[in-house]
């Protein structure tokens, strides 16, 4: 706390008959916050794989998705081609590198859904380790419920949030 | 427990800075519930406060009356010079307990001084007084300095005005983080992204924050120095990098990584060095915050079947389970006291704030909304900033500890998330 700096003009104060007495803090200058407070920074995007066989809406390998139940983690068996699939390439590909994303609805806690789309991304990772990739290969993680590819508030709209996703090098 | 004793809207006139152009809109603050008895306080114009470009003492009043805890006692456009001690009898006859009297006084090198002198009408006495130094266009942190100081000699706890939120605007495809002084006013965009931003956390500076992006299509932690907007990566390690917490010394803080398997808790200096394990279970535990005193890690966990609340000491040694009502009970915010835990509890299908008395263990919950989330305290404890819905989009609002003051803030067509409280300036 800076000191008074202006002892003539408090001294007329304190002399004038019917005036105020000092000041508990006297002086002090108020912080900047003009403009310059907050830098603005832009976060960097991403690029895509260049394999046909990954985008030809013909090939089983463009599906990437896994759908999951409510409050369930547990892969249901018409995803089991879907898996067998992608554990192939990735074992005729040693070169390529899969991230899977973990996804819930949006009900709830975001740190808490982020954690239980963790879980979805484990069971897919999982999946496809048991079925000959490595473990090198893949890195599991959780959207949560940030990123929702149907925004209703149905429960169709939530079965469509609740999934992994599987992205491949190049795609993030 | 609700009052709704007030309904007013305030419209916040300054606008968000230019660069944050998809959400740029104003962020207004509506109250919708107010204290049961407030404190009838004076507050003429200061004296020659029209030689400031824009006002103060309309700051003061809107800041105060914004607290539920006030109500303003209209005097008329009298000014009354801070050196002349004011007729207090004559003010306590017209219904003010407290009287606030200031001038503004031009000085040599272009920036004003403010002085002020607040008086108890009732006691004839005077409470305090200060002079502040400020550039032309400190209008509003001044008067926040000033309500501050009204708000503490009448309340006998520090104000919060002078403080800092961050939060997340939704607009389109884009992700802002913004900071905004308490009030919303004055907001600017620290971070810009096409991808989500949650979790911000105030470092105890207030010039740092902790927070999730997913720019690099994961989560990863980063702390964000506001004043250069230079980031650091703290956390990227295999997996989800999430919900960061600082120790209140600053030097640490608690994340949550899957490296090792399912959710779990760790610690790792502020650098991104040392990670090292806190907490083992078979379950998810995730939303770690740390008690004042730095002892304690609450977090949730489903350990148990369903997730609720449990504290683990930093020291090591084995998980406290804190809540035991209902089967949904997540995000604990311990008050800055340490006494009182908030947290947002499932009831009845609805996602509401809650706290919970640590030593008594009661519980009250705060709100009737139907998908809250995130609360955060004001540094005094006063007051909980939470995210909630309104219209079918986000929106930050605040409640009382107590439950009866309550206030919305909202930006137009956009979803306003993931608020956090800042600290208290550094004098």
């Amino acid at each position: 706390m800076k000191k008074l700096i202006l002892p003539a003009l408090l001294a007329g104060l304190l002399a004038a008959c019917s005036s105020t007495g000092t000041f508990d803090q006297s002086g002090a200058a108020v912080e900047d916050r003009s403009g310059a407070g907050v830098a603005t920074v832009t976060a960097p995007g991403v690029s895509g794989s260049g394999i046909a066989a990954l985008t030809d809406p013909n090939n089983i390998l463009s599906k990437r998705s896994v759908h999951f139940d409510f409050d369930s983690f547990v892969i249901k068996p018409e995803f089991r081609p879907l898996i067998e699939a992608h554990a192939r390439f990735l074992v005729q590909n040693p070169q390529m590198k899969m991230l899977i994303q973990g996804n819930t609805d949006e009900r709830g806690s975001r740190e808490y859904n982020l954690a239980l789309g963790q879980k979805r991304a484990d069971a897919v990772r999982q999946a496809l380790t048991l079925l000959g990739a490595t473990d090198a290969q893949i890195e599991s993680v959780s959207l949560g419920e940030e990123k929702p590819r149907c925004t209703d508030r149905s429960e169709e709209c939530f079965a469509q949030n609740r999934r992994g996703d599987m992205l491949y090098t190049g795609e993030f | 427990m609700i009052n709704t004793l007030n309904f007013f809207r305030l419209s916040i006139a300054s606008l968000l800075a230019a660069f944050a152009l998809a959400a740029q809109a104003q962020l207004s603050i509506e109250i919708t519930g107010a204290g049961a008895t407030r404190f009838p306080v004076a507050i003429p114009i200061f004296e020659s406060e029209s030689a400031l470009p824009r006002g103060i003492t309309d700051v003061v009043r809107a800041d105060l009356e914004r607290s539920g805890l006030f109500r303003l006692v209209d005097i008329g456009p009298i000014a009354l010079p801070e050196a002349v001690v004011p007729d207090l009898a004559g003010f306590r006859s017209r219904g003010a307990d407290a009287i606030l009297t200031g001038s503004v006084v031009p000085l040599p090198d272009g920036r004003f001084e403010v002085r002020f002198r607040l008086y108890d009408t009732q006691k004839q006495v005077e409470l305090g007084a200060q002079a502040l130094r400020m550039a032309p266009q400190q209008n509003r942190v001044t008067a926040h300095r000033i309500a501050d100081f009204v708000y503490e000699k009448l309340t006998g706890q520090p104000g919060y005005f002078a403080t800092r939120i961050a939060y997340v605007v939704k607009a389109g495809a884009r992700y802002e983080l913004q900071i905004a002084d308490a009030d919303g006013a004055n907001a600017q965009a620290a971070l810009i992204s096409r991808e989500p931003i949650i979790s911000p956390a105030w470092a105890p500076d207030g010039q740092r924050l902790a927070y999730v992006s997913f720019e690099a299509k994961k989560p990863i932690v980063y702390i964000h120095t506001l004043a250069t907007g230079q980031r650091q990566v703290v956390a990227n390690f295999k997996g989800s990098n999430s919900a960061p917490a600082w120790s209140p010394d600053g030097r640490q803080l608690a994340v949550v990584l899957t490296k090792d398997g399912l959710s779990q808790l760790y610690l790792i200096n502020a650098d991104g060095s040392g990670v090292r394990r806190v907490a083992s279970s078979a379950g998810i535990d995730t939303e770690p915050a740390f008690s004042p005193d730095g002892q304690w890690i609450y977090f949730t966990s489903d350990r148990g079947g369903s997730p609720q609340i449990y504290r683990i000491p930093v020291a090591g040694g084995a998980a406290q389970r804190v809540t035991f009502e209902g089967s949904y009970n997540v995000t604990p915010r311990p008050s800055p006291d340490g006494r009182t835990l908030a947290y947002i509890t499932r009831n009845s299908g609805r996602f509401q704030v809650a706290t919970l008395d640590l030593a008594s263990r009661q519980t009250m919950i705060l709100t009737d909304s139907a998908r809250d989330e995130s609360p955060s305290f004001a540094p005094n404890g006063r007051m909980i900033l939470y995210a909630s819905e309104s219209g079918g989009r986000g929106v930050l609002a605040a409640v009382s500890a107590d439950g009866r003051v309550r206030q919305r803030l909202s930006v137009e067509a956009a979803d306003v998330r993931e608020p956090a409280w800042g600290p208290l300036p550094r004098q």
